[in-house]
């Protein structure tokens, strides 16, 4: 029964040779390679030097060292959670439900940056808060915000070689001021940046500091009308100046501090959009919009509970700034994908570590 | 006129021949998606974004797939193939199946643990499977990774069978799956 055995769309055929043979498997090694490095390409596997949200990290490990279970950046921190009381007046700017007329539930973190959790608090460390707005209809808006008017940094790789550059000497246990100068002798934006941020006034607490979100975003209207914006949060706590001096010794003066004020009485800040004009640089956080752009007032945040890291939700979210709702987009600036990169990758480095505990103590404080 | 027959039912249907080639588009997007995005800073939030919808999508099309093999007369092994390579063709197509179901799930479920929003386009969310635990996470997280690769694997194997089969041994494997219509001669 010939056409049983080898009935085939080719038919009848000859045998092959034996080079024909092996030359027909080398061809299958060699597509079959081919396509596995195409894999391994698309991989990075072929470009060791590029960074990756992976070699992001492990530079945040290599100068910071590794703490189990805290976040590779902004690891000293804790939980808080409240509420977003929005006026509408956000809904000319975004459908997003957030800014319909009404409350939304909050949770939050206040943090320093850095990867030590057990740093010394200081008014001059950055301030980091990140929250999470919760939509009635499921979806979030996630922001992660400092007390920077401007970020320093203008891309992800000058963050890291800035990052790299202010590794401390292990004799001196300070960064080398030559490769400082090497830095930001090649990013005059950092230079810039840092001006506005020195002359920006620091405030004494975490509750009377204002919060910026830095990267500029799309709102989208409910006619789909994009315009580019920037936000942050303005506290109804009165400023006062920060004074190096309160801390006394202390490590942890200033989260107690605003454990102490947030058991008290609750912590309010307005939430401020910032629209952009036409021609506004949407892709560098290290510039400022000019003076006169429209701010709304879409709402007010307000923060009334406080908890350790230990039993927070906070402490297991990860603040990713492009977990976005319907109505907001990220713009081109390209921290925005570079951080949600690197914050997944901090997060699911932590995420299956032990959890030390965190040396802010809000139950302490509350004593 | 008896071997056109014959060759005519050495060739899968035409429904199962469109599910296997739209798969196999699917997934190998979806492996170039995934091993670009955990590599990629600028690009990360774009292919993200696309690997989450594609995901689910594969996980509907593998399901009517599996429920479309299950009611369709298969043709029969081709003479050559000995009864361990049937048994190796068999055992990789459900090892295959096992891990195209089970891979979208793994993803569902690692993002419900992380307690991450699940959006699929705009403000179309999936609900999540999984109470939120950093831990559990953590394990999806790797179990992730682990079937991606034992997936391309898979599909490497596969891929160089068939080659080799339709090449070498030249019994016609790949036009039985070809995304045309064979005829004998």
């Amino acid at each position: 029964m010939p056409h049983d055995s080898t009935a085939s769309a080719e038919g009848h055929l000859a045998p092959l040779s034996k080079g024909g043979a092996f030359a027909r498997l080398a061809g299958i090694g060699v597509i079959v390679l081919a396509v596995a490095g195409a894999f391994l390409y698309l991989g990075g596997w072929f470009s060791p030097s590029a960074l990756t949200p992976k070699r992001f990290v492990d530079g945040f490990e290599r100068v910071d060292g590794i703490y189990s279970g805290f976040r590779r950046n902004h690891a000293k921190g804790v939980g808080v959670s409240g509420f977003f009381e929005s006026n509408g007046q956000g809904t000319r700017l975004s459908k997003a439900v957030v800014f319909q007329a009404g409350r939304v539930p909050v949770i939050g973190r206040f943090s320093f940056g850095g990867g030590d959790p057990y740093v010394a608090d200081a008014p001059n460390l950055v301030r980091g808060l990140g929250l999470l707005f919760r939509q009635p209809d499921g979806e979030e808006w996630r922001t992660a915000m400092v007390n920077f008017p401007v970020f320093p940094f203008k891309t992800p790789q000058a963050f890291f070689d800035n990052l790299i550059a202010s590794q401390p000497d292990p004799q001196t246990h300070k960064p080398d001021p030559q490769k400082m100068e090497a830095f930001l002798a090649g990013h005059p934006e950092t230079v810039q940046a840092m001006k506005i941020i020195k002359s920006h006034p620091v405030s004494s607490g975490f509750d009377n500091s204002a919060y910026y979100g830095l990267s500029a975003f799309w709102f989208v209207d409910a006619s789909g009308t994009s315009i580019p914006v920037r936000w942050s949060i303005v506290p109804l706590q009165p400023f006062a100046a920060a004074d190096a001096e309160a801390a006394q010794g202390d490590k942890n003066y200033l989260f107690d501090a605003l454990i102490a004020s947030l058991v008290q009485h609750p912590l309010q800040w307005h939430l401020m959009i910032t629209v952009g004009q036409p021609g506004d640089v949407t892709d560098d956080a290290t510039i400022p919009w000019p003076d006169g752009r429209e701010q709304v007032d879409v709402g007010t945040l307000t923060l009334d509970h406080v908890e350790s890291e230990e039993t927070s939700p906070a402490r297991d979210i990860n603040f990713d700034p492009l977990a976005l709702p319907a109505g907001m987009a990220p713009s081109d600036d390209p921290l925005l994908s570079g951080r949600s990169a690197v914050y997944s990758q901090s997060f699911t480095r932590r995420a299956g570590e032990k959890k030390l505990p965190s040396p802010v103590a809000p139950s302490e404080v509350r004593k | 006129m008896n071997t056109r027959t014959t060759a005519q039912r050495q060739q899968f249907t035409a429904l199962m021949r469109f599910f296997h080639w739209l798969t196999a588009a699917l997934v190998l997007t979806m492996l170039g998606i995934g091993v670009a995005m955990v590599a990629s800073l600028a690009d990360y939030h774009r292919l993200v974004s696309i690997h989450r919808p594609l995901g689910i999508l594969i996980l509907i099309v593998v399901v009517i797939r599996y429920v479309n093999r299950r009611f369709s007369t298969l043709p029969p092994f081709p003479a050559t193939m000995s009864s361990r390579e049937r048994f190796v063709a068999s055992a990789s197509e459900l090892l295959m199946y096992t891990l195209l179901f089970v891979q979208p799930l793994v993803g569902w479920g690692m993002l419900s643990a992380a307690r991450y929003p699940i959006v699929m386009y705009g403000s179309l969310l999936l609900f999540p499977i999984l109470p939120h635990s950093a831990m559990l996470y953590a394990v999806l997280r790797k179990t992730h990774t682990v079937i991606a690769y034992l997936l391309f694997l898979t599909f490497i194997a596969h891929f160089g069978a068939v080659l080799f089969h339709t090449w070498v041994v030249r019994d016609g494997t790949f036009s039985r799956m070809a995304p045309w219509r064979v005829r004998a001669h």
